[in-house]
Order: structure tokens, then C-alpha cells, then sequence
């Protein structure tokens, strides 16, 4: 008998399965009899009839349907070749053409940033936060069911990465919901709801309870996990059989994700100090004194959407990218997809300077001369990649006067020169990344500055 | 006199809790004064303040996990050589022979785990506006203190000594090869020399400092070891009573003004 060595389902994970959709039909039980008690109604198209149900009704539905998924998988996974609940590969292929480009994940990332802000009143309600939870359950195990996706989610190390997607959406969706609340009150000039009923307790007990409960719980949640999931221990290591893919630990794999834009000495070494400087310098290019306490979103628009921009695209997504998407070669795998050794993929990319030089004025490439002085060298050099040196400190000298002119004016008023210019650079080194990526993907642009010689490549 | 009585009467219960049960609003008061580990909270706190769905607890619990962290590490170093020849075996035995082997499953998911509640935190702190006045400066020391956590992490990934290990760390390092004037492989590292002599190479750059070696040996595991469990932690726990006491300080935890 042939035996697939991939084999997407085998009577374990079928059985597996089963107690991850117990877990959805008992929390979805819960939600039910929340629904049932808060007794909402939902009018019927007319087509239906156009009577009026409880919504509970349609939540009791999903839990059945999702009770007898669930049976389906505690009854049948003795024999899995016969087992039919997977996902159908249209799908599969569909997920992987849009996940397995870094052009489209970060435009689907940014379109999922922009539809949060934009969406936020309707997102951060109770419905709509419990049913996106649920597809993404349904989701994950919907994909489990994959063997190349339980190969690169299962990963030890990446458990915790899954879980993190969870947690971040979780308390993205709580702070809209928060933010929502506050931001009617506001409206209606009323304080925001931190302020109602504030008053002094003990903190002996409603603090230290807490906190030793909190404590409890974590320990034994820790203890669980670690007896459940057995931390990665690979062959010893060796400093000859390089592994391919070799990716750092997982919370600097946005940062090496920057790697295939910016060379290391940018990447590694002034991006993240950007990173760091950045954010410690936040507190002193924040003017706007509202919002110190208490959640809200419409008074403080602008710096909210820069920081969520900040942490969930560029931050949380280029992890997720380098985590599960980036395989051997560094090159992009679907969530489905096999991790080819042998994929290839083109690189053909040209600098700036040469599209100058070559294509745009149809001459050869200045070449400094070796026997000729120090000085006449850096010279030739620097009129070569003039274009891109040109281009560089227009973005980060004369974009942040055009910004000062423009669309923030009322920044640079109340900011100060200094100040100003801080925050203006950060922002463009910020968006270095998407510039740089759609300059890569529109033209294939390497480097904008290729100084080769002396290792300073923009 | 019931057995309890007894005991909450002798001279050593006393001379341990210098008051009585905290059973009254007086005593409720006198034991956060007086009790060293509680000294660190308030008497009393703005009931919103310390909501849950304000907070999210995520402060506290990332530096429960530094304990937690701290105490599983040290049962850890019993067991842990970190040498070419031992390292990798000590890691296998914890898993196959040693009683409390489990300890080192709960240290790596523990700092998986704080690394994210790092972040919870920082962005909590972020979407609530704490950082602005009167609290901007201990938002930067809570940033130095993230830089320290994702320093504690990166230096524990490295001693299991296994082919995870090496290699995430070569990846990681690699990138002090190019740091401006003091890599090697840095722009500008050649302006830093002596009549014609580079100083910087690669037995003397940046990424030699932080491995002690031209690549990930034994001097990088030494190294990393050293500063996994001595000189990082003793940085962050000087960094975390500096980060309370600001707190503290700074008008407590951040409400409406």
C-alpha cells in the first residue's frame, strides 16, 4: 500500500480535532444562553416569512452544526482516508495566492489596519468581536487539518506566536470598545467613564486579591503548558550544516524581514535604535494633553492610528510573515504550502544609479579611477550615485519642510523647530519600509544609494 | 482559645506580622505599611484603576514572569554547564532524567510569554495615554526595560546549545558585523585607523565584543551566559524598582486627570 509521507489527516489529529470544536461548542453554549437571557430579537427578511426569532436561535444553530462537526471527529477518526471534513484545495490555493507575496500580505495587513479604524464602531461590539473570534478559531482548525500548516503553526516555538495573534486581537478589539464608549460620552460632553464612581478602595483586599489570584491562575496556566508542550531541543548544535531557512528568535523577525529591503548596517543596526529612540521619545513629541488617562480614539486620531500602523503591519505582520511565511531560501510559502528547497525565485534587482546612468542616460557607470587620489575617488563615487543621494536627503531634509508647509502646519506651529524635525524624521523612517518595499515591488529597485566600496548602501 | 488564637498570640507570630489580622479598615491600613511586600502598593487606589479592563493586569504580570523566570533559572543553573562539552547534554537531561526538568518547559514559555506581555503592556500603557506628563520618563525606562527583556530572551536562546540556538543567534549577531564605524563590515569602520592599520577587523569589531570570538563559540555560549543570568538580570531588577518607585511618584497609576 502507498503511504502518503504528508498525510493531511491521520487518526490522531482527527481525534485532536474533536476537543479543539468541544471547546467552541461549550464556549459557544455559554454565548448562546447570553444571548437567550439578554433576549434579543432579529426580524426575518420577508422572503422567510418576516417574523421576528431570537438571535439566540441562529447561535443555537452554529453550536448543533458545530456539536455534530464535532461528533463527525470523535466517531471517525479511526479511518481517515474516508474522513471528508477538510478544506477543499480552490480554497487552500486561494489563502496561499494572497499570503505567499509579501506585495499582497502587506497590502492585505494594511487593508485590515485601515478597516479596523475605519470599522471600529461596528468591529468593537460584543457580536461582531465574538464571531470574528470564531472564525478565526474555525479557521485554525479548519487549516489544522492541512500538513503543511500543522508543520510550520506546530513548531514549538511558533505556538506561542498563534496565541500572541489571539491575545493582540483581543485587546485590540477591547481598547475600540473602550475607546467607542468614551468618545459618545465625550460627545454628549459627558466625562469619560474612568472618571464615573472613581471612588478610593483598600487595596487590602481589592488589589492584593487579585493579584494573588492572577498569580495562581498564571503559575498553573505555565505549568500546563509546559507539560503539555515539551520546549524545542534540535540535533547539538554545529557550526558547518547551516540550516536553511536560519531565522533569528521570532520576536526580531520583523526585523529581519527588513533585511530583504535595507542592507544590515540599516536593518540591524539604525532602524532598531530608530525603533527605541522612537518610541522614548514619544512622550516629549506628544503635545496633545487629552486622552492622559482613559481610553478614546477621537482625541487623539492622529497619534493612536500612527502607533496601531506602527505595531500591527509593520510590527506583529512582518513577524507573522517571518515566522510562517518566509521558508528555504528565504523565499515566500503559502500557509498550505510545501517548503520547497528548490523553489526559485528571480531576483533581478537594479539600483538607482544604474537606472540613471544605463537606462536613462544611455552612458556607462562612472568608475573611480584606483590609481588616482583618495579624494577623487569619493568624488567620482559620489557622482554616481548623486541621483540617489539626492533622493535621500530630499526625503529626510526637504520632505520634512514640505510637511512643516503642508499637511502639518499646525504640527510645526505648536511643535517647535526641533521637535518637529524629530518627528518628521521618525515618521519617514517609519515609512522607509512600505517606501522602500513599494519601490522594490513597482521597480525593482535595489539600492537608491549602492556605495559598494564603503558598505553604505541605502 | 481555639488553636488559631493561639498562634496569632505568640511571641514569634507577632514579632513576624507587626499587627493584627487584617480583618478591620485599620488593619487593612497598617498592613500595607508595615509589610515589606505590600510596601510597594498604595494604602488606597482609584477603584477604576486597578479594573481589569483598564489595565489588563499586563504590568503585573510581566513582572511576575521575571520571577517566575528568576526562580525557575535558578533551579536551572543546578543542572546547567555552559560548556561545549556539557551544555547540550545538561539541556537533554532536563528533559529525559531530571526530576524538575518541567522547570525549564515553564522558563521558555514563561519568556515567550513575557515578551509578549512586554509588549500588552507597553501598548496598554500607549492606548490609555499614560505616558504623557506627568509619567514621560518612566515610559523611557519601560522602554530600556523592553530592550532588556528582548536582551534576556535573545542571551537564553542561545544555551541550549543546539542547532535552533546557534544559528538563531549567528543570524541575530550577524547584524553587529554592520553597525556604522564599529563593524567591520560597517560603513565608515575604515575611518578608524592608525597610519593605515584598520583598528577595526573582525577580531576587534562590535560583533567580536559581544561574542568574545570571530564567530558563535564557546566564548559566545560563556558570554551570553554571564549575561543571561547575572549581568541583564541585575540590570532589569534595578531598572523594575526604579520603574515602580516612578510610579508611584508620578501620582500613582494613570486616571482621569
Amino acid at each position: 500500500m502507498h503511504l502518503d509521507p504528508h498525510p493531511n489527516l491521520t487518526s490522531s489529529v482527527i481525534y485532536g480535532l474533536g476537543f479543539l470544536y468541544l471547546v467552541q461548542v461549550v464556549m459557544n453554549l455559554f454565548w448562546t444562553a447570553r444571548c437567550m437571557k439578554a433576549g434579543n430579537h432579529q426580524r426575518l427578511p420577508s422572503v422567510l416569512g418576516g417574523g421576528d426569532v431570537p438571535v439566540a436561535m441562529w447561535w443555537g444553530m452554529y453550536t448543533a452544526l458545530l456539536s455534530m462537526v464535532m461528533i463527525a471527529h470523535f466517531t471517525g477518526y479511526r479511518n481517515p482516508e474516508a474522513f471528508s471534513l477538510l478544506l477543499p484545495d480552490w480554497f487552500k490555493g486561494s489563502v496561499d495566492v494572497c499570503v505567499n507575496d509579501p506585495k499582497l500580505f502587506f497590502l492585505i495587513s494594511t487593508l485590515i489596519f485601515a478597516g479596523i479604524i475605519l470599522l471600529r464602531k461596528t468591529l468593537a461590539t460584543d457580536t461582531a468581536g465574538w464571531m470574528l473570534f470564531n472564525a478565526a478559531t474555525l479557521f485554525l482548525s479548519l487549516s489544522l487539518t492541512d500538513w503543511d500548516f500543522r508543520q510550520i503553526v506546530g513548531k514549538p516555538d511558533n505556538v506561542p506566536i498563534v496565541g500572541m495573534l489571539f491575545i493582540v486581537g483581543f485587546f485590540t478589539w477591547l481598547f475600540f470598545k473602550k475607546a467607542n464608549e468614551n468618545d459618545r460620552r465625550i460627545e454628549q460632553g459627558l466625562r469619560p467613564l474612568e472618571a464615573e464612581n472613581n471612588e478610593k478602595v483598600l487595596v487590602w483586599p481589592d488589589l492584593v486579591y487579585t493579584e494573588l489570584i492572577v498569580m495562581i491562575a498564571l503559575t498553573a496556566f505555565l505549568f500546563v503548558w509546559g507539560v503539555l508542550l515539551e520546549a524545542p531541543l534540535e540535533e547539538p548544535a554545529s557550526s558547518v550544516k547551516t540550516p536553511n531557512p536560519s531565522k533569528a528568535p521570532w520576536y526580531f523577525l520583523g526585523l529581519q524581514e527588513m533585511l530583504v529591503y535595507y542592507d544590515p548596517w540599516l536593518a540591524g543596526v539604525v532602524f532598531p535604535s530608530t525603533i527605541l529612540g522612537g518610541l522614548m521619545a514619544l512622550p516629549y513629541i506628544d503635545f496633545n494633553k487629552k486622552g492622559n488617562g482613559y481610553y478614546t480614539f477621537n482625541e487623539r486620531k492622529f497619534a493612536i492610528s500612527v502607533f496601531l500602523f506602527g505595531f500591527l503591519p509593520l510590527w506583529v505582520g512582518m513577524i507573522v510573515l517571518g515566522t510562517f511565511l518566509r521558508g528555504p531560501n528565504w523565499n515566500m510559502f503559502g500557509i498550505y504550502e510545501y517548503w520547497d528547497v528548490h523553489k526559485l525565485e528571480a531576483l533581478n534587482n537594479v539600483n538607482l544609479s544604474e537606472y540613471f546612468w544605463l537606462y536613462g542616460l544611455g552612458m556607462s557607470m562612472p568608475v573611480p579611477d584606483a590609481t588616482s587620489s583618495f579624494g577623487a575617488q569619493i568624488a567620482t563615487i559620489v557622482w554616481r550615485e548623486l541621483p540617489g543621494i539626492l533622493v535621500t536627503l530630499g526625503y529626510l531634509l526637504l520632505l520634512p519642510s514640505v510637511m512643516a508647509m503642508t499637511v502639518f502646519r499646525n504640527f510645526a506651529f505648536r511643535m517647535g523647530f526641533f521637535r518637529f524635525m524629530v518627528f518628521a524624521n521618525l515618521v519617514l523612517l517609519m515609512a522607509a519600509l512600505p517606501a522602500k518595499m513599494v519601490l522594490r515591488w513597482a521597480f525593482n529597485l535595489k539600492y537608491l544609494v549602492a556605495i559598494p566600496e564603503y558598505f553604505i548602501n541605502i | 482559645m481555639s488553636v488559631g488564637d493561639y498562634i496569632r498570640e505568640s511571641q514569634i507570630w507577632k514579632s513576624v506580622f507587626r499587627h493584627p489580622a487584617p480583618y478591620d479598615r485599620r488593619n487593612r491600613v497598617v498592613v500595607m505599611l508595615t509589610n515589606f511586600f505590600l510596601h510597594l502598593h498604595p494604602v488606597s487606589i482609584k477603584q477604576n484603576g486597578i479594573a481589569l479592563s483598564y489595565t489588563w493586569c499586563m504590568g503585573g504580570i510581566t513582572f511576575f514572569l521575571f520571577l517566575v523566570e528568576t526562580i525557575t533559572g535558578v533551579l536551572l543553573m543546578f543542572y546547567y554547564r555552559p560548556t561545549l562539552e556539557w551544555a547540550f547534554n545538561d539541556i537533554l537531561a532536563l528533559r529525559d532524567v531530571s526530576t524538575l526538568g518541567v522547570m525549564r518547559e515553564v522558563h521558555r514559555w514563561g519568556a515567550h510569554a513575557m515578551v509578549i506581555t512586554v509588549w500588552l503592556h507597553m501598548y496598554r500603557v500607549f492606548l490609555t495615554g499614560s505616558y504623557k506628563p506627568p509619567r514621560e520618563f518612566n515610559w523611557v525606562i519601560g522602554v530600556i526595560l523592553l530592550k532588556f527583556t528582548l536582551l534576556l530572551s535573545f542571551t537564553g536562546y542561545l544555551l541550549p546549545w543546539d542547532q535552533l540556538a546557534i544559528w538563531a543567534i549567528t543570524v541575530g549577531s550577524n547584524m553587529a558585523r554592520a553597525t556604522p564605524v564599529l563593524g567591520h563590515e560597517g560603513p565608515g569602520f575604515q575611518l578608524l585607523n592608525i597610519g593605515g592599520y584598520d583598528l577595526i577587523t573582525n577580531a576587534s569589531d562590535a560583533r567580536f565584543l559581544l561574542l568574545g570570538s570571530k564567530f558563535v563559540g564557546e566564548e559566545t555560549l560563556n558570554r551570553f551566559y554571564i549575561l543571561h543570568c547575572v549581568a541583564i538580570p541585575l540590570a532589569v531588577a534595578g531598572l523594575i524598582a526604579i520603574h515602580f518607585w516612578r510610579v508611584r511618584k508620578d501620582g500613582g497609576i494613570s486616571q482621569p486627570l
